[in-house]
């Protein structure tokens, strides 16, 4: 197949960069709201051997 | 403990990551076969090459958990596997994008590297329903290990099975003279893969941190229940 035109190529391309992005995006999103609930629940185990 | 240099790790995942976009959009020169459709080659090509590497540190992980018997070692090899599993979703989204712009299909069955990404990746799939189907912790890891071990090995057999396999059409970005990269593309891919490289560590260490500050956890919550239980 011959090369396709810029403006053609362009959306794949980009399509390809923003698949790689949301995928990290999404990944770290995961791992951020373990980590904060590990933080959320470490908090409630602090105040209540405080009581 | 998992967490040292966690910090200067992803400084430098984000340098290098941030360098290499730009390297690819302003400085890599327009490929003259492909045009513009190559560009997909600067994340593909680096995330296919973490990918396999991270399902070989896994089996490399799990060696060193079955001659040590240390757990921690188990949770290395578990996160390098799941981490490769993901870049390896990305590998194969990537890679279709780029066949459906360059062959004019999403998928070609009888195109060797393709197909062989795919057996790879399906093979790891099978680690989850491996693991999670084992209830107790120690066996869930031993077995989990010989499993990382035998499909580590099969990675770089696979690899160099479709390297010698004469009837293949997928473009070769690295061979045993440095591919047919010209200077300024050849710096750019490698810029891209030590930025590839050191996403999958710094996201390795992020996912080990958090899975360990969980284990940690659970542990002081026995703790406490066990102290009240006393105290009651």
């Amino acid at each position: 197949m011959p090369a396709l035109p810029l403006d053609e190529a362009g959306k794949y391309v980009a399509g390809a960069y923003v698949v790689f992005l949301a995928l990290i995006l999404v990944y770290v999103a995961i791992i951020g709201a373990k980590i904060a609930r590990i933080d959320r629940e470490l908090t409630e185990l602090a105040s209540e051997d405080d009581e | 403990m998992y967490s040292k240099g966690l910090a200067p790790l992803a400084a430098a995942a984000v340098v290098t990551l941030t360098a290499a976009l730009a390297l690819v959009f302003f400085y890599a020169p327009l490929d003259a076969d492909q045009g513009f459709v190559q560009k997909i080659f600067y994340v593909h090509v680096p995330m296919a090459i973490v990918s396999l590497c991270g399902f070989v540190a896994g089996g490399v992980f799990a060696i060193r958990h079955l001659r040590s018997g240390d757990a921690s070692w188990d949770l290395r090899s578990y996160v390098a596997i799941h981490l490769a599993i993901i870049f390896g979703v990305g590998v194969l989204a990537t890679g279709s994008i780029w066949a459906r712009a360059s062959w004019g299909h999403w998928w070609v069955w009888d195109e060797p590297v393709l197909v062989s990404f795919l057996v790879v990746f399906l093979l790891y799939c099978v680690y989850y329903p491996l693991r999670f189907s084992i209830e107790d912790p120690e066996r869930q890891a031993r077995y989990s290990s010989v499993f990382a071990i035998a499909a580590g090995a099969f990675v770089p057999l696979n690899f160099v099975a479709v390297r010698m396999a004469q009837a293949y059409t997928h473009p070769r970005v690295l061979s045993q003279t440095g591919g047919d990269l010209p200077g300024e593309m050849r710096l750019t891919f490698l810029v891209a893969l030590l930025g590839m490289a050191l996403l999958f560590a710094t996201l390795w260490k992020l996912e080990l941190t958090a899975k360990h500050a969980a284990m940690q956890l659970k542990r002081l919550k026995r703790r406490l229940a066990e102290r009240e239980a006393v105290a009651a």
